[in-house]
C-alpha cells in the first residue's frame, strides 16, 4: 500500500513538472516573472547596488553561475480549486482523542514513520511529530505536530529570498533550489518544525527517479531546509497525505476550509461544525501565526488509552539504513 | 620657530618610519597570522565539502559562534566611524592622532564580520540569491544592505581626510620606497596641493559623509539585533533590543580602539602624540557605556523577569544559575562592572587600568554575543528537552582565522598607509601653538566628563 503510494505520488511530480514550468509565478508576493534574469530582477540589482551593495556585486559572477539560483523550480502545480473554482484552503484537523502516540500499536508513530518513508526525510527529521505534553493533573497526552502551516507565518516573513513561501492554497512550501541555508527561518518559527540538512543528506536511488518540487520535496538538498509541505501533489490527485493514511486511530483530518469539508478516510465531517463542537483550538493562538492546524482537545482516551501510560517509541528512519554510507545527525 | 621645526621632522618621521624600516619580527608575525588563516581556510573547505555537518549546530541551536562572532565585529566596527564621527562633530581635538586607527578598525572590522555571515551560510554557491531574489521584508536584507552601505560609508570616511596625508607622503616618500607605492600615493592623492579650494571642499566633504555616516552606523547595528528582534523567541522578544545592540555595540568599539592603539603606540613609539589622557578619555566614554549597558540589562530583565511569562523562566535559569551562569556573571561583573569600578577610581585611572578594563569589556562583549545567540535559541519552543552547543574545532579555527585577518589587515595597514592623520595633528599642534594655551586643548576636558557622569 504505501510503496504504491509512493510511486503515485512520484508520478504526480512528474506530471505537474510537465505542466507546471510556468505555473511557479503564482506564488503571492512574487508577481509574474519569465523564467530567466528578469527586468525586474535586473532593475532590483540595480537598485540594491546603487543603495550601497557595491562590494556585493563585485564578486565573481561565476558563482552566480555555478549555482542553480537562476534555474526555476518547476512542478509546483496549478492551485486546486473546488466547484465555482474557488481555491482550496487546506486544513488539518488532529482530534487528539484518538491519538495515543501508537501505544496500542507498538509501534513507533506511525503517521510520521509514513511521512518519513514517504518523502525519504532525512535521519533526523520528524516532519510530523509526536510531542508528549504533561497534563496538569498529571500524566500525558500527545501532540501530532506536522507544520502548523501558518496563515501569518513567521518563516516566510524573513526569508531573504523568498525561498519559502505561502501558496494560495494558504500553505507554507520551501523550494530547496533557492534556499540559501541562512536559518533565519529557524530561528523565527515557534513551533520548531523546520529542519536542516546539516550534512549530505542520504539519498535513495528511487528518489532519484522523482522530479524535485518544493511540494514533496524529493530529494534533499545539502545545506536547505526542509518541512511538512501539506502534500498539496497528493490531495490534488484524491489520495490523502501519507500521514493520514497510516494513522491507525484514523486521528488526523485533512479537509478544505473553502468547502467546509474534511476527512480522515474513514467518515466526513462538515469542517465548521467538527470544529466548534468539539472546541478545537490551534498551538500558541497567541502568538498570532494563525495555523491552519487545528486540535481537538484529548489524551487518546476514544481509543483506551490511559493518561498515565507515558511515553511512546522513538521514531526510525528505516529507508536510510538502505543507502550505503547514509550520514545523519542528531536533532 | 626652531622647536617648531624639530617638532615637525619628529612627526614626520613617527609617521614614515613604519612605512619605510621593517624588522624581523615583524615578518615573523605576519607569517604566525598566516598559518592561522590558512588553518581556518583549511576548516572552511572542509566545511563546503560536508556541510555544515562538521559544526556543533544542530536543528534546535541553530545559529552559534559565527553568528556570534559576526556580531561582535560589526560591533567592533563602530570602534571606529561612529567614535571619531562623535569626536569630530563634538570638536574634542584630542581626537586627532587617534581617528585614523579609528576608522581603520571600523573598515577592517566589518570586512571581518561580513565573512562570518557568509560562513554560517548553508548554501555559499547561492550567495547571489540575495540580490537575485531579495525581499525587503527580511532582517537579513536589511543587514547586507546596512552592512555594506556602513562599509562603503566608512571606506569613503577614512579615505576623505587621508588625501593630504597620501599627498605628503607622495611627496616626502618619493625616491625611497617602491614605484608601485608612489603610484598607490599619487592616485590616493587625486591631485591634492592643499590650496584653499581643495581644502574648502575637504572639509565640506567630510562634514557630510561624518553626518551621513551616525545614522548608518545606528542602523547597521540596530538592524543587526533586529535579526533577532524579529523572531518570536522569548529572549529576544524585546524593544529594546536594537538600542541595547547598539550602546554595546559602541562599547566594544571603544575597547577595541583602546586595545589596538596600545599595542601600536609601543610598537611605533608613537608616546609623544597618544598620551595617557587619551587613554583616559576614551575610559570615560567607555566607562559611561558600562553604566548603559548595566542600565539596559536592568531595564530589561526587571520588566521580563517581574512578569516570568513562560519561557522566561527558563531562561532566567539557564542564564542566571545552570549552564550559562558563568557566563553571564562573567559579562556583568568582569564586562560591566569591573571595568566601570577601574574608570571610576582614581587610582586605577590610569594607562594600564584602562588597558585591562579595555581587554575585559572586549572579552565580556563577545561572551555576551554568544551567550545572547545560543541562549535566546535554547528555549525549547514545544515539549523536547533543551539542546546543547559547544562548538566543534572548525568553528573555533574559523572563529581564530576571522581575529588572524583582523590582526594581518591592521599590520598591512599600518605598513603601507600613515597610521594617524599627519596633516591633522599638525594642524592641531600649529592650533594650540596659535592660541598659546599648549597643555590641555579646551575642547577636551569638558566632554568626556560630561560623558560619565
Ligand atoms: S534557510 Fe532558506 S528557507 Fe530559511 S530563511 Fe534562509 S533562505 Fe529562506
Ligand atoms: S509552523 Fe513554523 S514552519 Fe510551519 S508555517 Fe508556521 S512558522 Fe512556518
Ligand atoms: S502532510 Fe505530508 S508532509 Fe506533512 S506530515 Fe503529513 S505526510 Fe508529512
Amino acid at each position: 500500500m504505501k510503496r504504491e503510494l509512493k510511486v503515485e505520488k512520484k508520478m504526480m511530480g512528474k506530471n505537474d513538472g510537465g505542466s507546471g514550468a510556468s505555473d511557479r509565478d503564482d506564488r503571492p508576493g512574487e508577481p509574474t516573472q519569465p523564467p530567466k534574469v528578469s527586468r525586474r530582477g535586473v532593475l532590483r540589482l540595480f537598485g540594491m547596488a546603487a543603495a550601497g551593495a557595491a562590494p556585493l556585486i563585485l564578486l565573481p559572477p561565476v558563482l552566480q553561475k555555478a549555482s542553480d539560483a537562476g534555474r526555476v523550480v518547476e512542478s509546483q502545480g496549478e492551485p486546486a480549486k473546488g466547484p465555482g473554482g474557488r481555491i482550496r484552503q487546506w486544513t488539518m484537523i488532529i482530534d487528539l482523542r484518538s491519538c495515543d502516540g501508537c501505544q496500542s500499536q507498538g509501534t513507533p508513530p506511525q503517521c510520521t514513520t509514513a511521512c518519513v518513508e514517504g518523502h525519504f526525510a532525512p535521519e533526523p527529521m520528524e516532519w510530523i511529530q509526536i510531542f508528549e505534553h504533561e497534563l496538569p493533573g498529571g500524566g500525558t497526552q500527545f501532540i501530532p505536530t506536522p507544520c502548523q502551516q501558518c496563515q501569518n507565518p513567521p518563516c516566510v516573513n524573513v526569508c531573504p529570498v523568498a525561498a519559502t513561501f505561502s501558496t494560495p492554497e494558504g500553505t507554507v512550501l520551501i523550494d530547496q533550489d533557492r534556499c540559501i541555508g541562512c536559518r533565519i527561518c529557524m530561528a523565527a518559527c515557534p513551533y520548531d518544525r523546520r529542519f536542516f540538512n546539516w550534512g549530505d543528506p542520504p539519498v535513495p536511488p528511487e528518489a532519484l527517479l522523482a522530479d524535485y518540487s518544493p511540494e514533496h520535496q524529493v530529494p534533499a538538498k545539502k545545506g536547505t531546509v526542509m518541512k511538512c509541505d501539506f502534500c498539496p501533489d497528493m490531495v490534488r490527485a484524491g489520495t490523502l497525505p501519507f500521514c493520514i493514511q497510516a494513522c491507525p486511530n484514523d486521528a488526523i483530518y485533512y479537509g478544505d476550509l473553502e468547502d467546509d469539508v474534511a476527512t480522515n478516510g474513514k467518515e466526513i465531517v462538515a469542517a465548521s461544525r467538527f470544529l466548534s463542537e468539539n472546541q478545537a483550538y490551534r498551538l500558541k493562538e497567541d502568538k498570532g501565526t494563525k495555523p491552519r492546524v487545528y486540535y481537538i482537545p484529548g489524551h487518546g482516551e476514544a481509543v483506551g488509552r490511559d493518561t498515565a501510560d507515558e511515553g511512546r517509541l522513538p521514531t526510525e528512519w528505516p529507508w536510510v539504513e538502505r543507502v550505503k554510507g547514509a550520514k545523519t545527525w542528531r536533532r | 620657530m626652531e622647536e617648531m621645526s624639530s617638532w615637525r621632522q619628529r612627526l614626520e618621521h613617527t609617521i614614515t618610519a613604519p612605512l619605510l624600516n621593517t624588522s624581523r619580527i615583524y615578518y615573523l608575525w605576519i607569517a604566525f597570522l598566516l598559518v592561522v588563516i590558512g588553518w581556518g581556510v583549511y576548516a572552511f573547505y572542509g566545511q563546503l565539502n560536508d556541510g555544515l555537518i562538521v559544526t556543533d549546530m544542530r536543528d534546535r541551536i541553530s545559529w552559534g559562534l559565527y553568528i556570534s562572532t559576526f556580531v561582535f565585529f560589526i560591533g567592533i566596527s563602530h570602534a571606529g566611524t561612529l567614535i571619531s564621527a562623535i569626536l569630530r562633530i563634538t570638536q574634542a581635538r584630542w581626537r586627532t592622532p587617534i581617528t585614523r586607527l579609528a576608522e581603520f578598525i571600523t573598515v577592517v572590522a566589518l570586512s571581518c564580520g561580513a565573512i562570518f555571515v557568509i560562513v554560517d551560510m548553508g548554501r555559499v554557491d547561492r550567495l547571489f540569491n540575495i540580490i537575485l531574489y531579495g525581499r525587503w521584508q527580511s532582517p537579513i536584507v536589511w543587514d547586507v544592505l546596512a552592512v555594506t552601505t556602513y562599509l562603503t560609508g566608512s571606506i569613503a570616511y577614512l579615505f576623505l581626510p587621508m588625501i593630504p596625508d597620501m599627498a605628503f607622503l607622495r611627496d616626502r616618500l618619493a625616491g625611497r620606497v617602491s614605484a608601485w607605492r608612489l603610484r598607490l600615493y599619487s592616485i590616493l592623492a587625486v591631485g591634492w596641493v592643499g590650496n584653499a579650494a581643495q581644502k574648502r571642499n575637504l572639509g565640506s566633504a567630510m562634514t557630510v559623509a561624518m553626518l551621513l555616516i551616525l545614522p548608518i552606523a545606528v542602523s547597521v547595528h540596530t538592524v543587526v539585533s533586529w535579526i533577532f528582534g524579529m523572531t518570536l523567541r522569548e529572549p529576544w522578544n524585546s524593544t529594546i533590543f536594537g538600542a541595547f545592540f547598539v550602546a554595546g555595540a559602541i562599547f566594544s568599539g571603544i575597547a577595541t580602539l583602546i586595545i589596538v592603539m596600545a599595542i601600536l603606540r609601543k610598537i611605533y613609539h608613537l608616546e609623544e602624540y597618544i598620551h595617557e589622557k587619551h587613554f583616559i578619555y576614551l575610559g570615560y566614554m567607555m566607562g559611561a557605556f558600562a553604566l548603559i549597558m548595566i542600565y539596559a540589562n536592568i531595564s530589561e530583565f526587571l520588566t521580563t523577569g517581574y512578569k516570568l511569562e513562560e519561557g522566561v523562566e527558563f531562561h532566567f535559569n539557564q542564564l542566571f544559575r545552570e549552564e550559562y551562569a558563568g557566563f553571564y556573571w562573567f559579562y556583568m561583573l568582569g564586562g560591566l562592572v569591573l571595568p566601570g569600578l577601574i574608570i571610576l577610581l582614581p587610582w586605577t585611572r590610569n594607562f594600564w587600568g584602562i588597558l585591562v578594563a579595555a581587554v575585559f569589556v572586549d572579552a565580556g562583549m563577545w561572551v555576551e554575543r554568544y551567550f545572547i545567540v545560543v541562549t535566546g535559541l535554547r528555549v525549547p519552543l514545544m515539549p523536547y528537552e533543551p539542546s546543547s552547543y559547544s562548538p566543534s574545532w572548525v568553528e573555533f579555527s574559523i572563529m581564530a582565522a576571522g581575529f588572524a585577518l583582523f590582526a594581518l589587515l591592521i599590520s598591512i595597514f599600518v605598513k603601507i598607509f600613515p597610521i594617524m592623520a599627519h596633516w591633522e595633528v599638525e594642524e592641531d599642534y600649529e592650533l594650540s601653538l596659535a592660541s598659546a594655551a599648549p597643555a590641555p586643548p579646551p575642547g577636551a576636558a569638558a566632554e568626556p566628563a560630561g560623558g560619565a557622569n
